[in-house]
């Protein structure tokens, strides 16, 4: 810095308005208790009403994960184009990526190859994150329930907020479903606690019986597997 | 008024007698299906006997291998036909030993055999002898039993990994040293896979060396759904969810017919029109999508063509929705006709149909002037994926991706039904064999099927009132006889659709096995790809329009 400028930064503080500070130096308007503050409420601790506000927020720009999985997604892109423009509502924008994306819409039947894979994706997402379950696949299985295959309801693996039965559920419906999670969202009420049968765990913390020393051959120790017992689905 | 029938000068036409002559000591029995006659051959002679069906016989087309398990044995059926004439059919029944179910590959001579087979191994758990890549294809590895064989237990547990992929060609680059390859993982969850397709792409730079579709991720049982289900009402909802992109009523008449033929059901001529225009109009809005999906995959975002599909597709829906009652999944076929009569009133149905067909030519206008005009989309696509016709047919390629390979091959005209023969429409084809020629002929199908649809509408307009029966007299449960064996295709939205049953005396199917068009359309990705730019295999793959519930089924 050049020394030459000694003198201090002066300001011609007849040309700046000085109300405010005048105001505020004078005692005359309270700046922790003003107007805004009676509107928000007489609470001290703004923390919480900064929560109602995310939520709020939260709930009224929703970034979907554009996830198509079975006949779901079908009327799934209709709700997102023309039409039911699902943008009316403030949750029309379909991120590719699932570290972009507050919600996923699970649109369609899950089978145990692809469960995993749909665990990692839910995994990626950024809290808070929150899932509609389309369809009635993912309530239970749907018409498909009895497949040798077939994962009975996406709960099994992933925690859903919001369920939209149908088979497929007409676009109405889903705008229907998302308005409700807006308006649960709006609200600050969480998602239930539900069972996750399901995880992905290391093959080498697996319980020990027939089925695990079958594939020890195949399976390193540290792979991520996941363990389905049908017998226990409902 | 009729359809233009296909040149078939040179397609000799063979009776039963003249293949087994051909066959010769190859042939150990008969085993005659109720479509085509059936030659029963020893599991070793599979590749000679189909080699020479195709060289000396003309049965260029593997439309669909079955496998199952009886009490006594296993089988594998190869559902042979002609792309030059696809009324003439033959069934190889290759029977395979119950305790070591082991039969030769028929992939040297049929490239289609490859995925047919590793999905009979999958499900039913025959080997194949001398197959280039035996693994499963449509459970995971690790799973334990094959659970359309007869002693599956389906409460045992099952273990599935969730693995890196290892490059495929990292050992032959490290020993040579030279150029670094990349592995890249296209999918399951991927915008351009149109579903839950995984692609196990190999790069080199930005060429594609290695690519390999793995399928699966879909796979809801529809087999054993169906085995599990009544003839007369209970399998008929799940066609609908094959083919999922608004082809319903297509998937639909596929059972029906199968079932019809099977059970000798007779159709009444209303519906046999209701059905044709019912149909016709799923292929539109089916192919609506395609176009819509495919404007997606190349011009990467939500743009303005996307948004053209859908709506020409709502207004189809609507339409359809006032037949059916249903936007997606219609359940309107019965056997033996349709469930009930068109919407009242009549005129305003058939006023709303004609509205819609009086506004297509200027909406396929905009679809011309936005895609096919589009120089961008001109030269992602001409001469891209090229798919030679004897290739294709190698595959077991049909539909739009046969006929945009200038394979003038059909259902709807090469083995009748429905209402088809009496309208005047023609039948699609380009010679360009690449994404744009494809492309093209879903076009232009749309065009042809507006046709076929108004022709419908004319029809049922001027249907005498007393006339109008929509469902023969079928009983309430129906039994085909002990061992009756029967193969049928149709022309879905993205080919031929075929359906194989068995009976065993019950009102269930004893098996049912679904030739899915997609399944062998996706089998020619690699060739179309492999050497290519990676955009451009994903224009090829748009191109192919397939759809993952009818790929997995």
């Amino acid at each position: 810095m050049s020394s030459d400028n000694q003198q201090p930064f002066v300001t011609d503080s007849s040309a700046v308005v000085t109300e405010t500070r005048d105001a505020r130096l004078a005692g005359q308007d309270d700046r922790f208790n003003s107007r805004l503050r009676e509107a928000f409420g007489s609470s001290p601790f703004i923390l919480t009403k900064f929560d109602k506000f995310m939520n709020w927020v939260r709930g009224s720009s929703m970034f979907m994960l554009q996830f198509g999985i079975a006949c779901c997604s079908i009327e799934m892109m209709h709700t997102y184009a023309v039409k039911h423009d699902l943008d009316r509502f403030g949750a029309g924008v379909p991120r590719a990526s699932p570290r972009q994306a507050d919600v996923i819409i699970v649109p369609g039947t899950i089978v145990s190859k692809f469960a995993p894979r749909m665990k990692r994706v839910y995994d990626q997402m950024p809290e808070p994150k929150f899932v509609i379950g389309m369809g009635s696949c993912t309530i239970s299985g749907g018409p498909f329930q009895e497949g040798y295959n077939v994962v009975k309801g996406a709960e099994e693996v992933i925690p859903v907020d919001i369920h939209i039965p149908g088979c497929p559920p007409r676009p109405e419906a889903l705008v229907y479903g998302v308005a409700k999670l807006q308006e649960r969202i709006a609200n600050g009420e969480s998602a239930p606690v539900v069972v996750k049968p399901y995880e992905l765990e290391q093959f080498g913390d697996l319980e020990r019986d027939e089925i695990v020393d079958q594939l020890a051959q195949e399976i390193d120790t540290e792979d991520l597997v996941m363990r389905y017992n049908w017998a226990d689905s409902p | 008024m009729s359809v233009e029938l296909p040149d078939t000068t040179g397609v000799v036409e063979q009776s039963p007698e003249e293949i087994a002559d051909l066959l010769g000591d190859l042939a150990i029995g008969r085993d005659d299906h109720l479509n085509a006659p059936g030659f029963v051959i020893k599991p070793d002679t599979v590749v000679e006997t189909l080699r020479r069906l195709r060289d000396d016989a003309g049965f260029d087309h593997l439309s669909c291998v079955t496998a199952q398990e009886y009490e006594d044995r296993y089988e594998s059926i190869y559902h042979l036909t002609k792309y030059a004439d696809r009324t003439q059919e033959v069934s190889i029944v290759v029977p395979a030993d119950k305790e070591q179910p082991v039969s030769q590959s028929a992939n040297e001579v049929f490239r289609t055999a490859d995925w047919h087979e590793r999905e009979a191994y999958d499900l039913v758990g025959i080997e194949y002898d001398e197959h280039p890549d035996h693994r499963r294809i449509l459970l995971p590895e690790t799973w334990q039993g094959h659970p359309l064989g007869l002693d599956y237990d389906q409460d045992q547990p099952q273990v599935v990994p969730l693995r890196e992929h290892a490059n495929p060609l990292l050992e032959d680059q490290e020993a040579e040293g030279d150029s670094e390859t990349m592995f890249l993982n296209i999918g399951p969850h991927h915008p351009a896979t149109h579903g839950v397709l995984h692609i196990k792409t190999v790069l080199d730079g930005e060429q594609v060396v290695d690519l390999e579709p793995d399928i699966g991720y879909l796979h809801r049982c529809e087999e054993q759904m169906c085995q599990n289900g009544t003839y007369r009402y209970q399998i008929m909802p799940y066609p609908d969810r094959w083919d999922y992109i608004s082809a319903g009523l297509l998937n639909e008449w596929a059972y029906a017919r199968v079932a019809e033929d099977m059970a000798d059901i007779e159709v009444p001529e209303y519906a046999q029109v209701i059905r044709t225009m019912g149909a016709e109009l799923c292929r539109m809005a089916a192919h609506f999508l395609a176009l819509g999906t495919f404007a997606l995959d190349i011009y990467g975002d939500f743009t303005a063509l996307f948004m053209y599909s859908i709506r020409d597709r709502e207004r189809v829906q609507n339409i359809l929705e006032d037949l059916t009652g249903q936007r997606l999944m219609f359940n309107y076929f019965r056997l033996g006709g349709v469930v009930w009569d068109l919407p009242e009133p009549r005129e305003e149905f058939f006023e709303k149909t004609r509205d819609f067909l009086d506004e297509l030519p200027t909406a396929l206008e905009e679809y011309h002037d936005m895609m096919t005009s589009n120089e961008i989309l001109q030269l992602r696509t001409v001469d891209t994926g090229v798919l030679p016709p004897e290739v294709a047919k190698s595959y077991g390629a049909t539909g739009p991706v046969a006929r945009g390979s200038g394979i003038d091959y059909d259902l709807r005209r090469d083995d009748p039904y429905g209402y088809y023969e009496n309208l005047d429409w023609d039948v699609v084809t380009e010679d360009g064999c690449d994404n744009f020629s494809r492309l093209l002929v879903r076009m232009r199908e749309v065009e042809q099927s507006a046709r076929i649809v108004e022709q419908c509408v004319d029809l049922l307009e001027d249907w005498p009132e007393d006339e109008r029966t929509i469902q023969s007299n079928v009983p309430r449960t129906i039994k085909p006889d002990d061992d009756t064996e029967i193969y049928r295709a149709v022309e879905g939205a993205k080919g031929e659709l075929g359906i194989y049953m068995r009976a065993d005396g019950t009102d269930k199917p004893a098996r049912f096995k679904i030739r899915s068009p997609c399944f062998s359309n996706l089998q020619t990705l690699p060739e179309m790809s492999n050497g290519e730019y990676v955009p451009d295999a994903i224009a090829s793959l748009g191109s192919l329009d397939i759809v993952l519930g009818e790929v997995d089924r």
